[in-house]
């Protein structure tokens, strides 16, 4: 098997703990001083990008390329990614407002100058759950994609995806250069070790600018309005079978 | 979405609620799967008091005319029409270790109930035991014999929280995990954590003095307690309910009542000082060749991170084993140490933490303090942490009958006891390490080094008089001659109650007496307990 080399983006976005609330103008969600995070699909991203370097060796995957696009904190996310195991990272420093369409010309544009064999993105990031990013990729790279993997493999430079789809599981083989995204259950990701984190503070970091690339960041989207969901409302007990026929008919309107 | 499921101290067998979305919160104690006449320690149980009344029907009328009849809990032997099933969770402990024979429970829904049913006992000489989650560890929240049981888990409203001051007035029967939900979403945090927090009731850590692993930063309950309101004996209400910082007006009686187990009034309401919530918490599990280590690592966190270090907390390799084993959790660290320790730090600046726990790993790693670490990147990889933290305890009670000793003693000797008595029972061929088919099935120790507090544990095949021997009273000796404590936050109960010697003088124990005259001449709260 010749030696691949393979990217992986990774988004800083706000945690998956943290309980969200919508701001005051109701435009959008609050993210200051609230914490940031890795999507966790991109952990599984970065975590499955290690585990074919540790089952196949460093003949096979030559080097493991973490690319981010946005603010300067990104970086952070960049670092978590180094830390995990990848070799080299990429920041695409912008603090304009990012929307797939553009994060995957910025990608486009960054696979042209690292000319990787395997591009691993998260399904989608856990802010805007677009699930775009990927597809938009294969699309302009004019590249094959296989979505959702929950498993992945390389066999003598074909690879062999296994997805979760409404049926079932479908088993798919791509030749390479190929975009995969992850889903939940391809792998469980790794602690950042410490012995890795402070390896990682030496791996090199190259910061771009989406000018430098050649690409013009336009909004084709605007967001009217963010509102939470409707409070769910409290259960009642009910003290006999009449009076819940009594509500649901006249309560809930369901009879 | 990733979820993090959060290890409860007592797992449900039965109903199991979900608060929340992320956090499963058990609301009915349960008897672990190890459970079985096996396992019941045979215990000294103390004679049954004669003075104290044998309940009647009357009696059930009569507590029939202060509470709702679906708040009570009674078996045919007292009127009633409860199944004796359906009270042994609140007649047995956590640990299945202490069984009691009451045959009813009552579950009051006011403060002014509560001092009604007081009133009544103290007048016919009824012996009850006050209990709140049911997790205390020591035997002191369930009866010895048929004392009539007084829960408090009806009573668990907020009555105000002042967001300004993070004061908070509430019932004595609110779980503790659901108030850290509350001023959680408010911007602040409970000023204790332990493992029970999905079970233990506020009411019961204040009347326990509760530790846990917040103590290192926010210590103990004596301080952030501002006032209590108490049910005495006799029906008293003592409303002391208040919310200053300061006052320092006559002695400061509600001091009495915090760590009095039950034994000198029932604590019905709560109002306590909550911290500022940290924006920015790190968590970090090291794993360290030497005890010797532990101590150097401890020693250079409080140095490099004191002001922002919330939490030290160590364990042993058995400790490792077993959670793993019982909880699923993958180890963070890439091979095994002798043992463990989590730091924590909870500041209000991201990045001047993130710098300063970094300087610490960093130093700890070149030192060779510590030979591998991992520092967690996000919520889940906290929760998860924790979880082999807070999970040890339900993993060990998972693998056998568990004595629990927690003590303080003086950090430089603290590890001994636990190689001590493997050694003592080693000697005597009831324990072999690695050998799970020996009485005595593991020995360890884990707990709140930072605050100088072990808890010891050896797990055995079942409660057995051979293999306590062994260790009772040569643990409670060898904590007397360093001057130590027998129970550092554990409390007495029925467990230490003759061992009170170990720790405290004879005089003090005298007076302890005393004030146990003063607030309860009948001695019908909590008999046999504490004093």
């Amino acid at each position: 098997m010749s030696s691949l080399r393979i990217l992986v983006g990774v988004k800083r976005v706000v945690d998956s703990a943290v309980k969200v609330r919508v701001n005051s103008a109701q435009t959008a969600v609050e993210t200051g001083n609230v914490k940031h995070s890795m999507n966790p699909f991109d952990e599984i991203a970065v975590e499955e990008a290690v585990r074919l370097r540790e089952k196949h060796g460093l003949d096979v995957v030559k080097e493991i390329i973490a690319l981010s696009c946005g603010p300067i904190k990104s970086q952070e996310t960049l670092r978590t990614a180094l830390a995990m195991g990848a070799d080299r990272a990429i920041h695409v420093k912008t603090d304009a407002e990012l929307e797939p369409l553009s994060v995957a010309k910025l990608f486009s544009k960054v696979v042209g100058l690292e000319k990787p064999d395997v591009v691993i993105l998260g399904k989608q990031a856990i802010d805007d759950d677009a699930n775009q990013t990927g597809q938009m990729l294969a699309g302009l790279l004019g590249w094959p994609q296989a979505t959702f993997a929950s498993k992945v493999d390389i066999k003598d430079g074909v690879l062999e995806i296994v997805r979760e789809v409404d049926g079932g599981l479908e088993t798919v083989s791509s030749a390479l250069p190929a975009i995969l995204t992850t889903d939940l259950r391809l792998n469980e990701p790794r602690y950042a070790s410490l012995p890795n984190i402070m390896k990682a503070k030496k791996k090199p970091l190259k910061v771009v600018s989406p000018e430098e690339l050649g690409v013009e960041i336009r909004s084709r989207l605007q967001t009217l309005k963010v509102t939470e969901p409707p409070k769910r409302q409290g259960g009642r007990i009910v003290g006999s079978v009449d009076e819940l026929l009594d509500k649901l008919r006249n309560e809930a309107k369901v009879l | 979405m990733l979820a993090s499921i959060r290890v409860c101290h007592a797992t449900a067998r039965r109903n199991v609620i979900a608060s929340a979305t992320r956090y499963v919160v058990p609301r009915t104690r349960a008897v672990l799967p190890t459970a079985g006449l096996a396992c019941r320690l045979n215990y000294h149980r103390p004679a049954r008091n004669e003075a104290f009344k044998r309940l009647t029907k009357d009696d059930l009328g009569f507590f029939k005319t202060v509470v709702p009849s679906e708040t009570i809990l009674a078996t045919a032997e007292v009127g009633g029409t409860a199944d004796a099933v359906e009270l042994e969770g609140f007649n047995a402990d956590w640990l299945s270790k202490y069984h009691g024979n009451s045959q009813l429970v009552l579950r009051p829904k006011t403060t002014e109930q509560v001092s009604q049913i007081l009133k009544y006992c103290n007048t016919h000489n009824i012996a009850v035991v006050p209990q709140g989650g049911n997790t205390g560890l020591v035997g002191g929240s369930v009866p010895v014999h048929d004392e009539i049981v007084l829960s408090l888990r009806n009573m668990s409203k907020i009555r105000s929280y002042d967001e300004l001051s993070g004061i908070l007035v509430c019932d004595a029967g609110c779980v503790l995990e659901e108030l850290g939900n509350y001023v959680g979403e408010r911007g602040h945090i409970m000023p204790l954590d332990l493992g029970a927090k999905g079970s233990c009731h506020i009411g019961g850590n204040v009347a326990t003095n509760a530790g846990g692993i917040r103590f290192l930063r926010y210590g103990t309950l004596h301080g952030s307690v501002l006032g209590l309101e108490v049910v005495l004996s006799d029906g008293t209400i003592l409303d002391n309910l208040s919310t200053l910082r300061k006052d320092n007006t006559g002695y400061d009686l509600k001091q009495l009542f915090i760590g009095s187990e039950g034994t000198l009034g029932v604590i019905t309401g709560v109002s306590i000082a909550t911290p500022q919530r940290p924006s920015a918490v790190n968590v970090a599990v090291l794993g360290v060749p030497t005890y010797e280590c532990v101590q150097r690592a401890f020693k250079l966190a409080r140095k490099r991170c004191g002001e922002v270090l919330s939490a030290y907390e160590f364990w042993d390799a058995n400790c490792m084993g077993a959670v793993l084993k019982h909880h699923e959790l993958k180890n963070p660290l890439s091979s095994e140490f002798p043992f463990y320790v989590l730091i924590e730090t909870s500041g209000s600046n991201k990045e001047h933490d993130d710098e300063k726990l970094g300087a610490l790993l960093e130093e700890l790693m070149e030192e060779g303090i510590a030979e591998d670490g991992a520092l967690a990147q996000d919520d889940s990889q906290i929760a998860r942490m924790w979880s082999m933290r807070e999970g040890i305890p339900e993993s060990l009670g998972k693998t056998g009958a568990t004595y629990k000793y927690d003590v303080s003693i003086p950090i430089p000797v603290l590890y001994d006891i636990v190689g001590d008595i493997a050694q003592r029972l080693e000697n005597a061929s009831l324990y072999k390490p690695g050998d799970l088919t020996r009485p005595v099935k593991l020995v360890c120790g884990y707990g709140h080094i930072g605050d100088g507090n072990l808890h010891l544990n050896v797990v055995a095949q079942q409660f057995e008089d051979r293999v306590t021997q062994i260790f009772e009273p040569y643990v409670y000796e060898w904590v007397a001659s360093h001057r130590g404590s027998i129970s550092a936050e554990h409390g007495v109960g029925l467990m230490k109650r003759d061992y009170l010697r170990y720790s405290k003088s004879p005089e003090m124990i005298a007076y302890m007496k005393r004030i146990k005259d003063l607030f309860d001449p009948n001695h019908i709260l909590n008999p046999h307990k504490v004093v």
